[in-house]
């Protein structure tokens, strides 16, 4: 049976923008916005659920993040994962997209054995698409970024497409790999009723009194904890510390239109539009 | 992000306590294990959480996709019937989401639920599509499977409603028989110790569903109710029946009307011979009304939020016509019947709950058959008013959302003109309006509600105490009346001025309802003040109806059909 890791993120869910989103020195006021499960990382697992469905596997997902991200990881549990686990700890805070990929693939590798990790393609707080394949990198398995959809699931390959900008690649590839997912890929689950029964009452073992700890325990609803010495992780490398990436500058962007151009009907502004349809595509092509 | 478990539907059923229901249907909260529930406070966490679930597959996924579900419906070529790929669709994602099998247990993969907390369910997937209820509701038939069937017929046939691989269909009506099911005709033949079945069904939703619960005359040559039987048909498992056609219907376009030929097709028995009717058709019938009442219901709040939207939206002689006196007195009135069946909805539902309640614990060995007998028939008068009344009132719902739309509005450009043609069954099917006025004048007659009558005059208002006084004037007016209609002892009087008298028993409770509610909510009050005008003058003017039929016609009201018979 496979073994898949999808790696998700709780986000502010900048879909609901209100005039408190910003803080005045331009960061993002996560006070203001509700939190919520990265979109991107539901068509992950989506993708890593579809794989379940077809071949069998063991959907195990991670999040770092504050204890709060314990939210997303019962919605995994809600959607079909079989286990989750929360990489939490107060030394991983202000981690850039480089620390945040050491620790996850510190993680990915203690899990051992894994046959595919999925990502979303992007956060949509920091917008980078960068921590799946830096993670990829760090656990040394071949990545496929962009991916619009899974064509075919075997037990030895699979067969997806990915958003090549101009072109839809089609791509055979053997396990183990890295893929990260966008939105085209599936319609992610809802959650199912009795999954939400179950672990509806899931929490990290600190939440529970002593005397609730051992049932919740065998009823598989405490969600481990793993913190920078549960991952033998060099405090060098996590966290503000490891993070190299300095903002230097924030400013506010008001987006406009593209260039438009108005062409009559008459025969004479159709030519010229074809004219410059041809040459805009022959410059693109270059 | 939309979603139709909205605030009004959280708050309507926070007014219901369902504690000693819940607490009976999870066994006191004595089970152990990773799906046992502990408390009522861990019960209704879980319920919010099934609902905001629904609510949100109905908001998001079912809407968008049910002006393609009308405009395709389902089809037939060959023999065989297809749902819109889009209903397949829904069906799917709520088979996924673990939303079938609400009220069967868990065991067989169900959810538990109260009665209650699915009908809510149904409300907001109805309010969607309603065509999807009748495919969805009918898992309903899993029910009556679980009270009447034996043993193997559960665990062969539950779960499979449970994870959504069949879907149902109650097979009852025949060409001769609809009203009137006591003319069943089709035969059920015992050979060598099995059953098979001869004979046309017609006018089947969902026929072509794998599991069919179909009424037939197992006493060959006997008549009437009493001859009938309850038979359990597995389509995917016999060959030989036929679906002949599909009706080419006004409304709910997503949901197949078959009619079906069997010809000697293998069947079982459920529950005991001759027992069909009377009992089982009845438990099956009462729980598909209150289904109907919670579509019916589901259509009148889509239609009012169209409306809404509408009227906020299309401007003339420069405002919008929400503005205008006629505009907005069609909306306060849709609003108020919106709000008040649904309060009279969940109420009923919890009837249905606590008859089912006390009926587990007689099976127990408690002592109760008198409150078993008094929770039944108030759950039997209950259904068919809030069935007849929550009918009646979407299709006037759906008739003023299209009249606030004006042109656009008979137009198929807009939802309401679809939501029109939707309302139009429910007060049709699982017994037309004049069905369901017979089957509650006898509860009412016999003064079934007088205990609520009672409760109504004790009730401690802190604030509402003049809508309170006026309110148990009209309980007593209702009751005189009540007594003169059963003075006069003319069959055909009481049954001329049964509508009348079903309306008047619904806006009356209805006020019994909303009156406590509004006096502990000051965020009701305005809507209160509305309805209690409205339905304060619809009292005298129902009360006058009769009392001017009485005085005129009395026992002689039959001459009112005399140059109406031609035959």
């Amino acid at each position: 049976m496979k073994k898949i890791i999808v790696l998700a993120k709780q986000v502010p869910d900048t879909a609901n923008i209100t005039g408190q989103a910003m803080k005045e020195d331009g960061t993002v006021n996560r006070a203001a916005l509700p939190a919520v499960f990265n979109p991107d990382d539901l068509n992950a697992m989506e993708t890593a659920l579809t794989i379940k469905d077809t071949i069998g596997a063991e959907v195990i997902v991670i999040t770092m993040g504050p204890p709060a991200a314990v939210a997303i990881l019962k919605h995994a549990l809600y959607m079909g994962a079989d286990r989750v686990m929360l990489i939490s700890d107060r030394k991983f805070a202000g981690a850039d997209t480089l620390a945040t990929s050491y620790v996850l693939a510190e993680a990915v590798k203690k899990i051992g054995a894994v046959d595919l990790v999925l990502a979303g393609r992007q956060a949509i707080d920091g917008d980078t698409a960068q921590v799946g394949p830096q993670v990829a990198e760090k656990i040394g398995f071949n990545q496929i970024t962009y991916i619009t959809g899974i064509e075919t699931i075997t037990e030895n390959y699979l067969i997806v497409t990915r958003d090549g900008e101009l072109q839809t690649e089609r791509i055979k590839t053997p396990f183990p790999m890295l893929l990260t997912i966008t939105d085209e890929a599936n319609t992610p689950r809802y959650p199912n009723s009795l999954n939400m029964l179950k672990y509806f009452r899931a929490d990290t073992a600190s939440q529970f009194d002593d005397d609730q700890i051992e049932t919740a325990r065998a009823h598989n609803q405490v969600i481990p904890m793993w913190k920078a010495d549960d991952l033998e992780l060099d405090i060098k490398r996590c966290g503000i510390k490891g993070s190299p990436t300095r903002v230097s500058k924030i400013e506010n962007i008001t987006l406009t239109g593209g260039d438009l151009e108005l062409y009559g009907t008459d025969s004479k502004d159709i030519k010229q539009l074809v004219h410059d349809l041809r040459k805009d595509y022959a410059e693109v092509n270059e | 992000m939309n979603n139709y478990y909205s605030a009004n539907r959280e708050f309507c059923l926070k007014q219901i306590d369902l504690e000693e229901i819940v607490s009976d249907l999870e066994n006191d909260f004595q089970d152990q294990g990773p799906t046992a529930l502990h408390s009522y406070t861990q019960a209704t966490q879980w319920y919010a959480m099934i609902l905001r679930n629904a609510g949100d597959i109905s908001a998001n996924f079912i809407a968008p996709r049910t002006a393609a579900v009308d405009l395709q419906g389902a089809s037939f070529a060959n023999g065989a019937v297809r749902w819109a790929p889009e209903s397949q669709e829904n069906m799917d994602v709520l088979a996924q989401a673990g939303l079938m099998g609400g009220t069967l247990p868990r065991q067989y993969g169900g959810l538990n639920l109260p009665v209650t907390v699915n009908t809510v369910i149904i409300e907001m997937v109805s309010q969607a599509d309603a065509s999807l209820m009748n495919l969805f509701g009918l898992q309903d038939i899993g029910v009556t499977i679980y009270k009447f069937g034996t043993q193997e017929q559960k665990e062969r046939i539950l779960p499979r409603f449970c994870d959504g691989t069949v879907s149902g269909s109650m097979a009852l009506t025949e060409p001769d028989a609809g009203s009137d099911l006591q003319a069943v005709s089709l035969k059920a033949i015992e050979k060598d110790g099995s059953w098979c079945l001869d004979g046309v069904k017609r006018f089947i939703t969902n026929g072509c569903g794998e599991i069919s619960l179909v009424l037939a005359r197992s006493e060959e040559k006997s008549k009437g109710a009493k001859g009938l039987s309850m038979y359990l048909y597995e389509r995917d498992r016999d060959d030989n029946s036929v679906i002949r056609r599909i009706e080419d219907k006004h409304g709910i376009h997503g949901s197949p009307t078959c009619e079906i030929q069997f010809n000697e097709a293998k069947a079982e028995l459920v529950g005991k011979r001759r027992f069909g009717l009377i009992r089982y058709v009845r438990s099956l019938m009462d729980g598909a009304r209150l289904a109907i009442a919670a579509q019916a219901l589901g259509i009148a709040q889509a239609a009012y939020d169209e409306a809404v939207k509408y009227a906020n939206e299309r401007e003339q002689f420069g405002q919008a016509i929400v503005h205008f006196p006629a505009v907005y007195q069609m909306l306060k009135r849709m609003q108020a019947e919106v709000e008040t069946h649904r309060l009279l909805l969940y109420d009923t539902a919890w009837h249905v709950d606590q008859m089912e309640m006390l009926e587990r614990r007689a099976a127990r060995g408690e002592k109760i058959r008198p409150q078993v007998k008094k929770a039944t028939a108030m759950s039997g008068l209950l259904t068919p008013i809030v069935k007849y009344s929550t009918a009646e009132m979407a299709n006037k719902a759906a008739y003023d959302a299209v009249q606030i739309h004006g042109g656009c509005g008979f137009m198929k450009d807009f939802p309401v003109e679809r939501l029109s043609r939707d309302a139009r069954i429910t007060n049709i099917y699982e017994g037309t309006s004049q069905l369901q006025v017979v089957a509650a004048i006898g509860g009412i007659t016999t003064g079934l509600l007088a205990d609520d009558w009672e409760k109504l005059r004790n009730m401690e208002i802190v604030s509402l105490t003049e809508a309170h006084v006026s309110v148990v004037a009209h309980a007593d007016r209702y009751e005189n009346i009540v007594e003169q209609v059963k003075e006069m002892g003319s069959k055909s009087f009481t049954d001329y001025v049964g509508n009348y008298l079903v309306e008047l028993t619904s806006i009356l409770y209805r006020l019994y309802l909303f009156l406590p509610v509004a006096d502990a909510h000051e965020s009701q009050r305005e809507l209160f003040d509305f309805f209690f005008c409205e339905s304060d003058a619809r009292i005298d003017y129902l009360i006058r109806k009769i009392e001017n039929a009485a005085s005129v016609y009395g026992k002689r009201i039959d001459v009112l059909k005399s140059d109406l018979v031609k035959v």
